[in-house]
């Protein structure tokens, strides 16, 4: 059954029609949503895909926040729908107060984009059906601002409440306990650095995101039940 | 100093100036001829040695003249590519000034109607470890990753070169390439009388004004007129870019637009002039129109500000409604500033019918531009130069002549693995990339631009230049880095289609350079012939010179082929212990003087213009290896075939630093040892030779066991030397000479790997201490 995807783009996003393509290849019905919108009409998911809302200027995320389209993400966010926000989506998600935390320059403060290995952390959430955790995934990254900084009382949630979603394998850019993406409480809104969307293809050298992306409308489908029945 | 002086034209320019408008031009007038007259605009002292260059193939859609060449690819798919220079705005500022010709070489790729999908930087800056060089290179780098990932165009190809030559003057060359269906290209032209101009984009201000005059025609002189300088380089935002790439494309699509032309140099002047001088048209601009960014401006400035993310669109007043309501929606600010009339006049007015400020015949700006035959002379000590060896300099430092020195010392001081630089540029973005940065070229899928359909095919990018051969012998110089771009094409098995030029020289009115860069040209011309392809486009940068000092001629090349199969690429991985290693050579260069051919061994490869000579014995003198011009391209097209035919499974051209580095080089890939025996290139020759001599045309494989004698032969078939130099594999990479029994370079692969890797992170962390040398 085939699960509709919608995909946001704000001025400035560019990883948008790479997202729609990775997620259209497999299977998804895909539409491309423009921040000034003020609702997502029928979807089953939401990606707020990488890129520079308006130019980053600010600071990453903190204009997009403001954008119509966010409370309509909120609103999806509380009715339990899935929410994954990639880099630049990420970035919007903990500016929006939709996840904890901050992500500051990098460590070295240098732009990074390079392969990366990943390890599963958890999978209590809309990416983590079919995996397991401490599993490896090779997921590329590309970011300026990807140091993953929160307060101590949060990182011990994070950490009981099982909403660290990944790691890095060797800390590239400075994150705090190593963190690449994590959840919040009920799982269904994830934010992290990688971009799997750049792992969907032997051509591109892994096809570990399509892992990630297939876990995402696999949550979609069963969110979607679980909503139909509640409605019947 | 008279006002035409100051802007930069001669007595006998003003002379002219008067001539053709039959009176005195007044300030405004003067202005415009001074830009568009200028070095950059007019390329007055290249353009009779440019016409030398072919420019033909049947698959050539738009040749030099035009905003990009555009290419005919297949399968209804048209590829656009341009190259650019922007060295002097670096040298002042380089952060903005790389930034910003970023932002140009884009604004031209989709003027065309295509939509940007890459980007290539090759960079040139002086001696690493110096905090003015560091500052400089850190500066291009950061100023390329900050536009080019936040305007979303990857960035997958690039050079990365430290010598003193560019000290002073660093090149900052960036080359873009866009992919649209074929139906859909577009010029700059300006062919409906009666239409209107709409000038798109950023707001007008007094940034760059004259930058091509003051700045990119003339050198630098002493540090302190940097501070002058600044203003006239151009500040860039790329968030503004990405709006107006969006809005145009979507302009170019519904058909609104009858030209479009982007306002780079020489700003509204030169958008308005090309436009209408292309279209046999001419135009009325309104100065008083023009949204600006400070009061006050005269009208001068408005007309040469080179404000930046700027665009000029000719619009059907039916449509214009139409355009700035598309406009409105991406926040693009879209103004009618003009029209095109039919009388071949540029004419500046204060209000829409209000004073004439300026009246000028369109096309003179352009036609009449004055084109120098300026003297040209070989360097004096050009035979003296020839005829030193550099084998046989000492060693800095050793009382002994011709020391042998220390080979292991000599290829490790010269391996960098470039990631430092490309890992700060998003190189992936579009999901192309299949071989990225770092590679001999560049490897992207091939999409339909309609839907994004894979066509299965791949398309090539390779971006070379090489002072050093190009300073001992700017001829033979030239046509090796035009062949070096092809056998970089051929390591990832795509066939060359075309290629654009960035001819960067020192000052012109000096004989030598104005000899080198048109023995450059004819040097490329003979390549381009062998290879069978033509020159689309390209760029001039002169006056590339300090305190009268020139840089070494660097023309640089951006070649963009295509791979009819991508199932069939090169893979690093596939340099794994128990692979052969093969090298691929033009006869004479395989070993045959180590099988006691005589007639090769007495006459042994010169060292002249190698990495080694230079870097290692400080020595820029000697001869230049012959070229076998056929004979390297039949090698180019063998191994192109080979890679495609899975029977090499990874090829890494031989080229600056000789076979050794590019052994080591392939250890650092794959991450495995190797022992390797190489050809010695001369009898009884010394062992730096055989290791770091420059030949052109050789490329080394990565090899099956199994495939070994079938690659051999299918060789021998195609009149290319093959031979098999040793095996990966082990911890330690060692190579010694085909006819001797020792071993010249044994080094542990944990030393090689880690001198690789911390080359360029190590020179950038050395702590600035305010002491330039």
């Amino acid at each position: 059954m085939s699960v509709t995807v919608g995909v946001v783009r704000f001025p400035g996003t560019n990883c948008d029609l790479d997202t729609l393509d990775a997620l259209a290849e497999l299977g998804a019905r895909t539409v491309l949503l423009h921040s000034d919108e003020t609702s997502l009409g029928s979807l089953d998911a939401v990606v707020i895909p990488g890129g520079f809302a308006h130019g980053d200027y600010l600071r990453t995320g903190a204009i997009a926040r403001f954008s119509p389209i966010m409370d309509a993400v909120a609103s999806f966010a509380s009715a339990g729908g899935p929410i994954v926000g990639i880099c630049n989506g990420f970035q919007v998600l903990t500016e929006a107060g939709l996840l904890p935390g901050a992500l500051r320059p990098n460590a070295g403060l240098s732009f990074l984009c390079q392969p990366q290995q990943v390890v599963m952390a958890s999978v209590n959430h809309v990416l983590g059906h079919g995996l397991s955790t401490s599993e490896v995934l090779h997921i590329p990254i590309n970011h300026f601002e990807g140091n993953y900084v929160c307060d101590r009382l949060t990182l011990q949630r994070l950490r009981e409440k099982g909403q660290v979603v990944m790691r890095y394998v060797g800390n590239p850019n400075g994150s705090l306990d190593d963190i690449a993406g994590i959840c919040n409480e009920m799982g269904n809104v994830v934010g992290l650095m990688p971009h799997p969307e750049r792992a969907t293809s032997e051509l591109l050298g892994s096809t570990d995101g399509c892992r990630l992306l297939e876990a995402l409308l696999e949550a979609a489908a069963s969110t979607r039940q679980v909503i139909d029945r509640r409605t019947a | 100093m008279s006002i035409h002086e100051a802007l930069g034209l001669t007595d006998a320019e003003y002379e002219r100036i008067c001539e053709l408008l039959v009176r005195e031009p007044n300030h405004l007038e003067l202005a415009m001829y001074a830009v568009m007259w200028s070095e950059h605009c007019s390329y007055k002292s290249s353009r009779r040695h440019l016409a030398r260059l072919p420019t033909e193939a049947p698959w050539v859609l738009v040749g030099p003249g035009e905003n990009a060449g555009v290419i005919d690819v297949g399968d209804g798919i048209a590829v656009a590519v341009r190259i650019e220079s922007h060295n002097h705005p670096s040298a002042i500022e380089p952060y903005q000034g790389a930034a910003t010709g970023v932002g140009g070489i884009l604004r031209d790729i989709f003027t065309m109607g295509a939509r940007p999908i890459a980007l290539a930087d090759p960079l040139r800056v002086g001696p690493l470890n110096e905090p003015r060089s560091n500052w400089i290179a850190e500066g291009i780098v950061s100023g390329i990753s900050g536009y080019g990932n936040s305007v979303g165009v990857p960035t997958v190809a690039g050079e990365f070169v430290s010598c003193e030559t560019y000290r002073d003057n660093p090149l900052v060359n960036v080359a873009a390439l866009g992919i649209m269906p074929t139906e859909r290209l577009v010029l700059g032209r300006a062919t409906d009388v009666g239409g209107s101009a709409v000038l798109m984009g950023a707001s007008t201000g007094r940034d760059g004004i004259g930058g091509v005059s003051v700045l990119a025609s003339a050198g630098f002189e002493e540090a302190d007129d940097d501070a002058t300088k600044r203003p006239s380089v151009q500040v860039g935002d790329p968030f503004e870019e990405k709006r107006l790439i969006e809005a145009c494309l979507e302009l170019l699509e519904a058909r609104l637009v009858s030209g479009i032309q982007d306002l780079g140099g020489a700003g509204l002047t030169c958008a308005a002039s090309e436009t209408a001088s292309r279209g046999g048209t001419g135009m009325e601009v309104d100065v008083t129109a023009v949204p600006l960014r400070q009061h006050g401006m005269e009208p001068f400035e408005i007309m040469t500000s080179e404000s930046q993310e700027r665009m000029l669109a000719i619009v059907a007043p039916a449509h214009v409604d139409q355009v700035l309501e598309i406009c409105a929606r991406w926040e693009v600010n879209a103004t009618v500033v003009g029209r095109v009339t039919g009388d071949g006049m540029l004419r500046v007015r204060d209000g829409a019918d209000g004073e004439i400020l300026a009246e000028v015949p369109a096309s003179t700006l352009h036609d009449d531009a004055p084109s120098y035959d300026r003297p040209q002379c070989p360097p004096a000590e050009r035979e003296v130069r020839r005829g030193v060896d550099p084998a046989a300099r000492p060693v800095a430092g050793s009382p002994q002549v011709a020391d042998p020195g220390d080979c292991a010392a000599d290829l490790l001081a010269m391996l960098a693995d470039p990631s430092w630089v490309y890992r700060q540029y998003d190189h992936q973005l579009f999901l192309n990339t299949v071989v990225g940065p770092g590679h001999d070229a560049t490897l992207l899928r091939l999409r339909d631009p309609r839907d994004g359909t894979p066509t299965g095919r791949g398309l090539g990018i390779s971006v070379d230049g090489n002072h050093r051969w190009c300073d001992a012998d700017p001829r033979r110089g030239t046509a090796m880095v035009v062949v070096e771009a092809a056998l970089n094409l051929a390591c990832v098995g795509a066939d060359p289609l075309a290629l654009v030029n960035c001819l960067n020289f020192g000052n012109p009115t000096h004989p030598e350079v104005m000899w080198q860069l048109s023995e450059a040209i004819d040097g490329m011309s003979e390549a381009c012939d062998a290879l069978g392809i033509p020159v689309v486009g390209g760029n001039v940068s002169l006056y590339n010179e300090t305190n009268g000092i020139n840089i070494c001629p660097t023309p640089v090349v951006c070649m963009v082929g295509v791979h009819p199969d991508l199932v069939r690429r090169p893979i690093a991985a596939a340099v794994a212990p128990g692979t052969e290693l093969v090298v691929l050579a033009p006869t004479g260069l395989a070993g045959q003087a180590d099988d006691g051919d005589d007639a090769v061994a007495r006459q042994p490869v010169p060292l002249g213009g190698s990495r080694w000579a230079w870097e290692r014995r400080h020595c820029r003198d000697g001869a230049l290896p012959q070229l076998h011009l056929a004979a390297s391209v039949a090698t180019a097209q063998f191994v192109a075939g080979a890679v495609r035919d899975n029977l090499v499974h990874f090829a890494h051209d031989v080229s600056d630093g000789g076979i050794a580095l590019a052994i080591a080089e392939m250890c650092c890939h794959g991450g495995t040892g190797v022992q390797a025996r190489v050809p010695s290139l001369g009898a009884s020759a010394p062992a730096a030779r055989a290791l770091f001599a420059e030949p052109p045309g050789r490329v080394l494989a990565a090899v099956e066991v199994h495939d070994v004698d079938r690659l051999a032969s299918a060789a021998s078939a195609a009149g290319v030397e093959c031979r098999r130099l040793g095996s990966f594999g082990g911890s330690r990479v060692q190579i010694g000479r085909l006819a001797e029994p020792g071993l010249d370079i044994d080094l542990a692969l944990d030393e090689t790997l880690a001198r690789w890797s911390g080359a360029l992170p190590e020179s950038f962390a050395q702590p600035v201490d305010g002491t330039a040398a």
